[in-house]
């Protein structure tokens, strides 16, 4: 039962990730990316990670592309040449072999599976008794407190750069 | 209640999406593009651990998956204000032009 949505939805992923990679227009990658968010985000559903879904869908497809879009439209991109010229030719045969390895090599290490991991205890019952985003919040402000206050540092840091580096008149 | 779907079909769908923010990075030249592969290569990574963590019966793995947003978020504010710098000294995202640290 779960296949029926696993597959669509991974099909949705890799389509959409093939076509950020392909498309010649910086504004129809943006929007492909945006429709792997939401393929990953339903899946994320699927894994039962609600609240990581909502946010996948809050930060990246709202935040995180917005703020792509917006510099796509800010600088003048229309007229990009093609990404492939000619003379990249050998390179670009490489780079696929390289990474046509790097597939194979990810696939044969994920395959024995993690029969003998320990297991925690926040099983799909607790889960569904306590509910997904208290659990991670819990967790948030108790074990990862510390790194969630760094968070906070790094993201202001940040505001900071951001600011100071697309500031018009530099130094 | 037992998944249906293995724990190896989402790590060989994060395998390859990741493999497809590889060929991004490594094929194209608009620097904007380039970040939108490495995005793309956080999302997969983000998938292993949310699927290991549900296949664990562990939480970690969404707070982290939490965590690597929130880096994402800051590392795209300031890649996408670089980017905006380069654009107003080269008036170009093409990363072959980007050569002013050449000796």
């Amino acid at each position: 039962m779960e296949w029926v949505v696993f597959i669509p939805l991974a099909a949705m992923a890799l389509a959409t990730a093939v076509s950020v990679v392909l498309l010649r227009n910086p504004i129809y990658c943006a929007l492909s990316l945006i429709g792997t968010f939401f393929a990953l985000s339903g899946l994320y559903l699927l894994l039962q990670a609600q609240f990581i879904a909502m946010v996948q869908v809050i930060i990246y497809a709202g935040a995180i592309m917005v703020l792509f879009l917006f510099v796509i439209m800010l600088l003048d991109l229309g007229h990009e040449p093609s990404p492939w010229p000619r003379r990249d030719r050998p390179r670009l045969l490489l780079s696929v072999v390289l990474v046509l390895l790097l597939l194979l090599e990810l696939t044969v290490a994920i395959r024995p599976g993690i029969s003998k991991a320990i297991r925690g205890p926040y099983t799909s019952a607790v889960v569904d008794a306590v509910g997904n985003t208290q659990l991670v919040g819990r967790l948030l402000f108790t074990d990862f407190l510390i790194p969630f206050e760094i968070t906070s540092i790094i993201l202001l840091i940040a505001i900071i750069g951001a600011m100071v580096l697309a500031r018009r008149h530099l130094g | 209640m037992t998944a249906t779907v293995p724990l190896q079909a989402y790590l060989i769908l994060s395998a390859a999406l990741f493999t497809i923010g590889v060929i991004g990075v490594l094929i194209r030249r608009n620097a904007l593009i380039i970040f939108m592969a490495i995005e793309l290569m956080l999302n997969a990574v983000n998938l292993s651990f949310v699927a290991f963590s549900r296949f664990l019966d562990s939480m970690d793995g969404q707070v982290i998956v939490f965590f690597v947003m929130a880096v994402a978020a800051a590392e795209v504010a300031l890649g996408l204000a670089i980017i905006i710098a380069l654009y107003r000294n080269k008036e170009s995202v093409n990363v072959d032009e980007i050569n002013l640290l050449r000796g």
